[in-house]
C-alpha cells in the first residue's frame, strides 16, 4: 500500500479571539483521488483547503495538528521551505477567478509565472505547454489566448485558465475551492468536465470544496461533510449518496432530491391578471438588454424568469419596478398603466410592487435596527402611530418566523437567512400585491435557502400574493413556480406552465439548461458528456 | 471582535496623544480658574526669565506666559473646533446632496468646488479677511467655508459608494424623499470614515488659524492665541530669550497629538477612497 500524498491530522484552527473555526479535522488523500469537502458557509471548508497548504487566512491561526505532504510536515518548514511546496507540490484554484487574477498582467504571464519560478520549465517551454493546455481545455484561439488580459475573457474561460495555472508546475495536489460556483449552469458543466479530465489525465490528488452535493458527487471518490468546523461524516461518495448515516447528511441529500419534484399546481383560468408587461424593450446605452419581452402575472401565482447571467432577467425586474427605463412597450398593473419612471409613480403603485434582493446583507441598512427597517414602510405608507407600527412590526416578525426580541437588533448581527427573512418582512410591511424576488436564495446555503422558499410559499398561501421570481436555479423554479419564462440574450425563448416547460418537447435552449443542472447521481456527468459527444 | 479589542487598547502613541490633548483641552475649559494671572494682565517686566513667580516667564509687555498659553488654548482650539464643525456641516450636507440628488446637481456642485479649490486657500483667506475685517465671526465663517470644499470632496466620494447600495435603492423604491435618504440611509454609513478626517481637518484648521494670527489677520489682541503669541514675541529670539518657543511648542504638541490619535483611528477603519489629506 502506498503512503497518502496529503495527510492532515487533528487539525485545529482558531481566529485571534479564540473561536474555533476547524476542530480536530483529519484526512488523508492518495495520489489520483479526489476528496470532496462539503458544507454550509462557515463550515470551515475553505479554511481546511488553505490549511492543506499550511496557510491560514488573516486573523486565523493553525493551533493544533499537522499537515504532511508526501511525508514532510510542512508546518515545520521555514517560510522559504513552505514557499517551495506551494505551487510546486500543492496548488490552489480559487472560487472567483475574476478576483484572483492580476488585471495588469496577461494570462500567459500569469500562467507561466509558476513553472518558471519553480524552475520546472523554461519560459519558452512553459509558453508552449500553456498553448497546448489552452487547446486541450477548448479555450478560443489557443495560440493567442495568452496575450489577453483577464478582463478580456469570460468567467468560465478565466476559471479554466486558473485550473491551467494551478497545474502548471505539475503539482501533486490541487485544492479546488468552489471553482464552478460563480458560473452559470451550462458553463459550470463545461468547466466541471474539464476539471475532471485534468485530474484523471495528470493523476492529481485533489481537494474539491463546494456547497453543492450534486457537483461533488460527479467528481469525488470520497466526501467529507463538514458543519461548524467539525467533521460530520467522511465516507465514499456512493455511501454518502445512498446511505447517509448522520442526520445532517440525510437532510442535505434529501433536500437535494426533493428539488427534482415539480410543484403540483392547478392553474385557474379566471384569475385576474395583475401585471401585464407587453413587448418590453430596454437598452443600456446602445446595448439592447431586452428584446420585445412579454410576460403576465396573475393574482396569487408565482411566475419564474429563468436565464443565465447576461440574459436580461434582472433588467426585466428593474424595468418593472421603474429603476431602468424601457425604450418601448407597456406596463399595466392592476388595470392601470404604470409610468416607466419611478419618479412619476404614485406612492400606492410603489407600495404594491415590492422587491427582494439577492444579497440580503446589502439590502439592509447596517446602521438601522430590525424594528426601524420593518417599521418604516408601515409608517411611510399607512401613517400609523408609533404603537401601531410597533405592534404590526412584531406581527410581521412572527409571520416570517423570527423571535420578537430581534426588534432591537442591528441587521449586522443576523445570519444570511435571517436577513433575508427581514427583507421579506419589510416587503410584506407594505402589504404588496406583487413581490419581485431577484435570486432570493442564491446567496444562501442549501438548507437555509430551502426554508426561505418554504416561507415564501406559505406566505403566498396565506396572503394570496403574487411572486415574480428571477433565478438561474431550475431547482427553485420547479419547486415554486406556477409558470415559467425562459430568457436568452434578452429574448423570451419559451414561456408557459412550469410543468409544460419542463416536459418534452423542449425548446432546445431549455433542454440545454435542464440537462446542465447537476443531478444527484454518481455517474450523471459521465453519462451526459458521453451523450453530448455522440 | 478584534476591532473592539483595539478600541479598548489604543497603542502607546495614541495614549500619549490623548493625554497631551486632554491637558490642553483642560486648559481651554478651565483657563479662568487655573491660570495664575489674567489674560491681558501686565504684571512683570518685558520678557522676564522663567521663575517661581512666572513659570514660563513673561511676554513682550510683561504678561504671564503660562496664563497666556492657557487662555490661548481656549481661543485657538475653540476657533479651530468651530471652523471644523462648520466646514463639516456644510461639506457633508453638500457632499451628500451631490451624491443623492442626481447627476446635474452633482456636476454643478463638484465643478464649483473644483473652481474654488483651484484658488490657494491662504491667499483666498487673506483676501476675504482684509476685505471684511478680522472679527472672530468672519474668521470662523471664512475658514469654515473654505475648508468645507475639501470636506465636500471626501463626503461626496464616500457617499457615492453608499448611494449605489441596495438599501438606498429600497428607500428610493419606497418613494422616500431626498432628505430621508441623505440623513437616514446615507449619513449614518458615511460618518465612520469621516471621523478620522475630522481630526485631520481640525489639525489643518488649527494650523491655519495659528498661521493667520501669526500674520496678524487671525484672532486679534488683547485675546491670547498661540499664533499671535509667536508673532508678538518673535523678536525675543534674537536676544536668546525663549519666549516665542512656548506657544510654538504648544502648537506643535497639539498638532502631533491629534495626528497620533487620528493614525490610530485610521488603522481601525480603512481609509475611504478619495480621502484628501493634503492642505
Amino acid at each position: 500500500m502506498t503512503a497518502p500524498i496529503l495527510k492532515i491530522q487533528n487539525l485545529r484552527i482558531e481566529n485571534l479571539v479564540g473561536d474555533v473555526l476547524v476542530d480536530n479535522a483529519s484526512l488523508s488523500l492518495m495520489r489520483g483521488k479526489v476528496l470532496g469537502l462539503i458544507g454550509e458557509s462557515g463550515a470551515g471548508k475553505s479554511t481546511i483547503g488553505l490549511a492543506a497548504m499550511s496557510y491560514a487566512r488573516g486573523g486565523c491561526k493553525i493551533t493544533g495538528g499537522h499537515v504532511e505532504i508526501d511525508g514532510v510536515v510542512i508546518q515545520d518548514l521555514s517560510a522559504e521551505g513552505r514557499a517551495k511546496f506551494r505551487g510546486r507540490r500543492i496548488a490552489y484554484v480559487a472560487q472567483s477567478a475574476a478576483a484572483s487574477f492580476n488585471p495588469a498582467h496577461t494570462l500567459m504571464d500569469q500562467v507561466c509565472e509558476m513553472p518558471v519560478h519553480h524552475c520546472v520549465r523554461s519560459r519558452i517551454e512553459a509558453q508552449a505547454w500553456a498553448v497546448d493546455m489552452f487547446r486541450l481545455l477548448e479555450l478560443p484561439d489557443p495560440a493567442n489566448f495568452g496575450a489577453r488580459y483577464p478582463h478580456q475573457v469570460s468567467g468560465g474561460q478565466l476559471q479554466r485558465a486558473m485550473a491551467i495555472m494551478a497545474i502548471s508546475a505539475n503539482p501533486d495536489i490541487v485544492v479546488f475551492d468552489e471553482p464552478t460556483t460563480a458560473l452559470d449552469v451550462t458553463t459550470q458543466l463545461e468547466v466541471l468536465v474539464l476539471i475532471k479530465n485534468l485530474i484523471r489525465d495528470y493523476n492529481i490528488a485533489a481537494l474539491y470544496i463546494t456547497h453543492d452535493l450534486a457537483v461533488v458527487a460527479q467528481i469525488a471518490d470520497h466526501i467529507m461533510v463538514l458543519r461548524q468546523g467539525k467533521i460530520v461524516e467522511l465516507e465514499t461518495t456512493q455511501s454518502i449518496l445512498n446511505s447517509p448515516k448522520k442526520t445532517y447528511t440525510k437532510e442535505l441529500v434529501a433536500d437535494r432530491q426533493t428539488s427534482d419534484v415539480f410543484r403540483e399546481i392547478i392553474l385557474k383560468d379566471d384569475q385576474e391578471v395583475i401585471l401585464d408587461a407587453a413587448n418590453i424593450t430596454a437598452h443600456y446605452g446602445d446595448f439592447k438588454v431586452l428584446k420585445d419581452v412579454s410576460i403576465t402575472v396573475a393574482k396569487g401565482e408565482t411566475v419564474a424568469i429563468v436565464g443565465e447571467s447576461g440574459s436580461g432577467k434582472t433588467s426585466l425586474a428593474r424595468v418593472i419596478v421603474g429603476l431602468t427605463k424601457l425604450t418601448s412597450g407597456d406596463l399595466t398593473f392592476l388595470g392601470k398603466k404604470l409610468s416607466p419612471s419611478l419618479k412619476h409613480r404614485s406612492r400606492n403603485d410603489l407600495r404594491k410592487i415590492q422587491l427582494i434582493y439577492q444579497q440580503p446583507d446589502v439590502a439592509l441598512n447596517p446602521r438601522h435596527t430590525v424594528g426601524d427597517i420593518i417599521g418604516r414602510p408601515i409608517k411611510f405608507y399607512f401613517n400609523r402611530t408609533a404603537d401601531e407600527v410597533r405592534k404590526r412590526t412584531l406581527e410581521l416578525l412572527e409571520q416570517v418566523g423570527l423571535p420578537a426580541d430581534y426588534y432591537y437588533r442591528k441587521s449586522t448581527a443576523l445570519s444570511g437567512g435571517q436577513k433575508q427573512r427581514i427583507c421579506i418582512a419589510r416587503a410584506l410591511a407594505a402589504e404588496p400585491t406583487l413581490i419581485i424576488c431577484d435570486e432570493p436564495t442564491s446567496a444562501l446555503d442549501q438548507l437555509v435557502a430551502d426554508e426561505i422558499l418554504k416561507l415564501l410559499q406559505q406566505l403566498q398561501d396565506e396572503l394570496n400574493i403574487s411572486y415574480l421570481v428571477i433565478t438561474h436555479d431550475l431547482g427553485i423554479v420547479r419547486r415554486i413556480a406556477h409558470r415559467t419564462a425562459v430568457l436568452l440574450n434578452g429574448e423570451l425563448v419559451a414561456s408557459g406552465a412550469t410543468s409544460t416547460i419542463f416536459k418534452p418537447p423542449f425548446h432546445p435552449y431549455t433542454e440545454i439548461l435542464l440537462q446542465s443542472v447537476p443531478e444527484l447521481r454518481e455517474n450523471w456527468l459521465d453519462e451526459l458528456s458521453a451523450r453530448r459527444a455522440i | 471582535m478584534a476591532i473592539q479589542n483595539s478600541f479598548k487598547n489604543p497603542p502607546l502613541s495614541a495614549k500619549i496623544g490623548m493625554v497631551t490633548l486632554s491637558v490642553f483641552i483642560f486648559f481651554a475649559i478651565f483657563a479662568p480658574v487655573i491660570a495664575p494671572y489674567g489674560e491681558a494682565e501686565s504684571i512683570g517686566k518685558t520678557w522676564a526669565s522663567p521663575s517661581s513667580e512666572f513659570l514660563l516667564g513673561t511676554d513682550n509687555i510683561g504678561r504671564d506666559m503660562l496664563s497666556r498659553i492657557m487662555f490661548g488654548a481656549r481661543m485657538t482650539l475653540g476657533v479651530a473646533t468651530a471652523c471644523t464643525l462648520l466646514s463639516f456641516l456644510i461639506g457633508i450636507t453638500m457632499g451628500l446632496l451631490a451624491a443623492v440628488a442626481g447627476k446635474i446637481l452633482d456636476q454643478i456642485l463638484s465643478r464649483f468646488v473644483d473652481l474654488m479649490l483651484s484658488i490657494p486657500i491662504l491667499v483666498f483667506a487673506l483676501m476675504i479677511l482684509s476685505m471684511f475685517g478680522s472679527s472672530l465671526f468672519t474668521l470662523i465663517i471664512t475658514i469654515g467655508v473654505l475648508d468645507s470644499f475639501r470636506v465636500f470632496r471626501l463626503a461626496r466620494s464616500v457617499a457615492v459608494n453608499i448611494v449605489v447600495t441596495e438599501f438606498v435603492e429600497v428607500a428610493r423604491l419606497r418613494g422616500e424623499g431626498l432628505w430621508w435618504i441623505m440623513t437616514r440611509e446615507v449619513l449614518p454609513n458615511a460618518l465612520p470614515p469621516m471621523i478620522a478626517e475630522f481630526g485631520l481637518r481640525f489639525c489643518f484648521n488649527f494650523l491655519f488659524v495659528a498661521g493667520l494670527s501669526f500674520l496678524g489677520l487671525g484672532i486679534q489682541p488683547p485675546f491670547a492665541d498661540w499664533g499671535g503669541m509667536v508673532r508678538e514675541n518673535g523678536r525675543a529670539i534674537a536676544f536668546g530669550i525663549p519666549a516665542p518657543l512656548w506657544p510654538a511648542i504648544a502648537i506643535g504638541l497639539t498638532t502631533i497629538s491629534v495626528n497620533m490619535i487620528v493614525d490610530w483611528i485610521l488603522s481601525l477603519n480603512a481609509r475611504p477612497s478619495g480621502a484628501s489629506a493634503e492642505m
